[in-house]
Parts: C-alpha cells; sequence; structure tokens
C-alpha cells in the first residue's frame, strides 16, 4: 500500500467515482420507472405476469460483459450502452418486488379505500403504493449496490468506471490501485444503501417505532438480487 | 438480429467444437469453476443462515451486512488476488464464492426464520431436541427457498465465471476475451450465446433438484395456493 498515491491522484479517484455512482444510479431509477408501470399491469391482468417473469429472468442469466459487447452494436462504446444493460439487470430484480408489494396489500385496506370514494387510481397512488414502498425499496436497495459493483466491468469495454483502477492496477501490478478502487466501490454502494433506508424510513412514517430493519425489509431481499 | 448471424456464423463452424479450446472443454470448465464455487459457498452459507435463522442472533447484521456485502466487485478482487497470491485455485475460487454467498445466506435464514412459531412449539412438544426440530422441521419447510437461494447463485456464479478469463484462465469467457482482443465480434457473439444457455441449462436443472429436495407435501401446498 503506498498512502502517497492517494493525493497524488485525488482528481482521477474522484472523477470515476462520481462517473461510476453515475452509472450505479441512474439504471435502477430507470428500471423503477418502468417496472411500477409494467407492476401494475401485472397485478391488474394476472395473465401478463408468469411469461413477463420467465423473459426477466432469461435476461438476467446473460453475463453483464456479453450484454455490454451485444449493446456495442447498435449505442456505441460509451455510457449509453452500460445504463441500458444496468436497467436491464436492474428491472430483473425490481419487478418481482414492485409485484410482491403490490399484492401484499390486504384485500380489507383495498375495501376501505374504495368505500371511501377512492377511484382505481387514486387508490393506487395513496394507498397501494405507499404500501408496497418497502418491499420496493427493498428490491431498490439490492439493485442499486448491484448496478454500482458491474459497473466497474463496464471498464473491460473502455467505458469510466471505478474498474480503470483494478485494469490499471494489474497492468502495472500495483495493489494500492486495486485496494482504492475497490474500497470507493464499497464505500459507495455503502453510502448509497444508507441513504435508500432513509428516504424509505421517510417514505414511511407510520412504520417509525417498529422494527424494520431487521425484520420486515428483509423480506423481500430473499429471492431476488444479484 | 446481426448478433445472432454473428453468433450462428460462429457456432456452426465446425473448428469451435473440437480440441483444447473447442467449445466442449470450454463448457466443461466453465461448469468446473462455477460447481466447485457454488459448493463452497453453499458449505459456509447455509449452515450460517439456518443457525441464525433458528437463534435470531445476529439477524440485524446478517440481512444488512449482506445487502452491502453484495458490492464487492468481484472483478475487483479478482484481480487483487492475482496481484498478491499469483494464479492459483483460490485467485478464481474466492471472488466466485463471496459472489455466490448473499442469495444463499439471505434465502436460507429468511427460509428458516420464516417457520411458524407454532411448529416450533409443537415440535418441542413433542419431545424433539432444538438439533431435531432444526435437522426435521425447520430445514425441510425452509427447503424450497434455500434451493432458490443456491438456484439464483448458480445463475450469478455461471454468469460471472466468464471475468475468470480475464486473468487468462479458460471456461466460456475465453471467447468474449479473446474474441474483444481480437476484434472478432463472431466469436464474442458466439461466446456469449453459449454462456446463456449453459446458465439457463443450469436454471432448469434446478427446477428439477426443487422436485427432488423440497418435500412433496409442500410442493401439493404451493400449487394450490397457487
Amino acid at each position: 500500500m503506498v498512502w502517497s498515491w492517494i493525493p497524488q491522484n485525488w482528481g482521477l479517484i474522484w472523477q470515476y467515482t462520481s462517473d461510476n455512482a453515475l452509472l450505479g444510479l441512474v439504471p435502477p431509477l430507470i428500471g423503477l420507472a418502468i417496472s411500477i408501470p409494467l407492476g401494475v399491469v401485472s397485478v391488474r391482468w394476472g395473465w401478463v405476469y408468469p411469461p413477463l417473469l420467465s423473459l426477466t429472468s432469461a435476461v438476467y442469466a446473460i453475463p453483464s460483459l456479453a450484454v455490454f459487447v451485444v449493446l456495442i452494436d447498435y449505442t456505441g462504446l460509451g455510457n449509453l450502452t452500460v445504463i441500458i444493460a444496468l436497467t436491464l439487470f436492474s428491472l430483473c430484480v425490481l419487478l418481482p418486488n414492485v409485484v410482491d408489494g403490490l399484492r401484499g396489500v390486504s384485500q380489507p385496506v383495498r375495501q376501505a379505500a374504495t368505500a371511501m370514494g377512492y377511484g382505481e387510481i387514486r387508490r393506487l397512488v395513496q394507498v397501494e403504493l405507499p404500501i408496497a414502498t418497502p418491499v420496493v425499496i427493498a428490491g431498490l436497495r439490492i439493485a442499486v449496490v448491484s448496478s454500482i459493483s458491474l459497473a466497474s466491468v463496464a471498464q473491460l469495454i473502455g467505458v469510466g468506471s471505478l474498474g480503470y483502477f483494478f485494469i490499471d492496477g494489474l497492468q502495472r501490478d500495483f495493489p494500492t490501485e486495486i485496494y482504492v478502487g475497490a474500497f470507493a466501490v464499497l464505500a459507495l454502494a455503502f453510502v448509497s444503501d444508507m441513504l435508500l433506508v432513509t428516504i424509505g424510513a421517510l417514505l414511511t412514517p407510520w412504520r417509525r417505532g417498529q422494527r424494520t430493519l431487521g425484520g420486515v425489509w428483509a423480506i423481500s431481499l430473499a429471492g431476488t438480487g444479484r | 438480429m446481426s448478433f445472432l448471424n454473428f453468433a450462428w456464423s460462429w457456432l456452426k463452424s465446425a473448428q469451435q467444437w473440437h480440441g483444447q479450446s473447442g467449445i466442449p472443454i470450454r463448457i466443461l470448465e466453465h461448469l468446473y469453476y462455477s460447481g466447485l464455487s457454488l459448493l463452497v459457498a453453499a458449505l459456509i452459507a447455509i449452515p450460517l443462515g439456518v443457525l441464525v435463522g433458528h437463534t435470531g442472533r445476529g439477524r440485524f447484521v446478517l440481512v444488512n451486512l449482506a445487502n452491502v456485502w453484495r458490492a464487492i466487485p468481484t472483478l475487483g478482487l479478482l484481480i487483487l488476488l492475482v496481484v498478491l497470491i499469483g494464479f492459483s485455485t483460490l485467485t478464481w475460487l474466492i471472488p466466485l464464492v463471496v459472489l455466490a454467498i448473499p442469495p444463499i445466506l439471505v434465502n436460507a435464514y429468511e427460509g428458516v426464520a420464516g417457520v411458524d412459531p407454532d411448529l416450533k412449539d409443537a415440535a418441542l412438544g413433542m419431545g424433539m431436541t432444538q438439533w431435531q426440530v432444526v435437522r426435521k422441521v425447520e430445514v425441510p419447510l425452509a427447503s424450497p427457498l434455500i434451493v432458490l437461494g443456491l438456484r439464483t447463485a448458480a445463475l450469478f456464479v455461471v454468469a460471472t465465471a466468464t471475468i475468470a478469463a480475464v486473468i487468462s484462465l479458460g471456461g466460456l469467457g475465453r471467447y468474449i476475451i479473446d474474441g474483444l482482443a481480437a476484434n472478432n465480434y463472431a466469436e464474442v457473439a458466439g461466446g456469449a450465446t453459449v454462456i446463456v444457455v449453459l446458465a439457463l441449462a443450469v436454471q432448469v436443472l434446478f427446477i428439477g433438484l426443487r422436485r427432488l429436495i423440497v418435500p412433496a407435501g409442500l410442493r401439493a401446498q404451493a400449487k394450490a395456493s397457487r
């Protein structure tokens, strides 16, 4: 470990960390924007869901590097390629969680909302989606953490990310650089994860005081996730 | 669909199917990397997940650590190990085991923690010891989730064993890395196709495994509730 290397290369570290943050955060957000309507449709018309689920698990089986390479043909060597690939992966994690979250709304709650005069759209926005929030956030946590980690692979097709330090460190046989890259990935993931936990807590004030972190949040972490 | 055309033209040429760098050998290498990693990860993660699920101790740490654990960049860890310990079995084994642990661990924990407390009470009331409760009640009831965790981990490992080729090892990733280096797009496309097919075949294998492992009563119940 050559500590002096860190301040000397601070600019580079910062640049690749912010590149990596962009690649790690944008795809899950786009994935969320797509999976909410898809999830609503899947719950409303149940027959849509099984084929959709098979399709997303098939997509999930493709190595990230292979997806990058396939997309290069259409979108070129750039951020867009990586963002599309990671959006696809995020979608595979998020869709089951959106569906499980919406299906978890109990029937009496739905009926109460209807009895209070809520239309279908208003019931969805004001009752069902807020109740599904913890499960959706749990999926988002997995999607964000995985995207941050996978974005470092993008360096293999030349897209700037913290993976630069891995490849460069290997070529120069210089472990310090690899430690810095790996530490930055983990730190970025940890900060984003905590941020999402906080946002989740703010969005669901009625759950405050319950023992949520170890229990209910975790249920939906099972089964999914890269 | 230029991608599929490229993949097909590469796959149908006979030279890919023979010799030391032929597809059958590469598939066997790939399965060897994946299988051994999955086995080691299962031996670590299943007992740990069952233990935490049974005792309830350390579940907060387990659930949250498992999520940030997912962020450990496989590529970075692989390269770091090359620089630190050179080329050995551990060089590829450790990163793939690290990758496979979170889904197996979280699902084993969730499966055991989710067992109805009444069933545990009944088992204890019948005179079972704690160990018998774990072995005869909790693990069989958790088996669908445990198999699901193994299946998810297998998906990651088969897709990610690709990057072993980055450090000049074998496996199907060879075609992607060599193809990229030589600008041979057909080789990349063909290699990626073989990996996807292999990953899907492994998924089918696990669906079969589920039939063997999950008790018949639980499977009937799952069908009825669907």
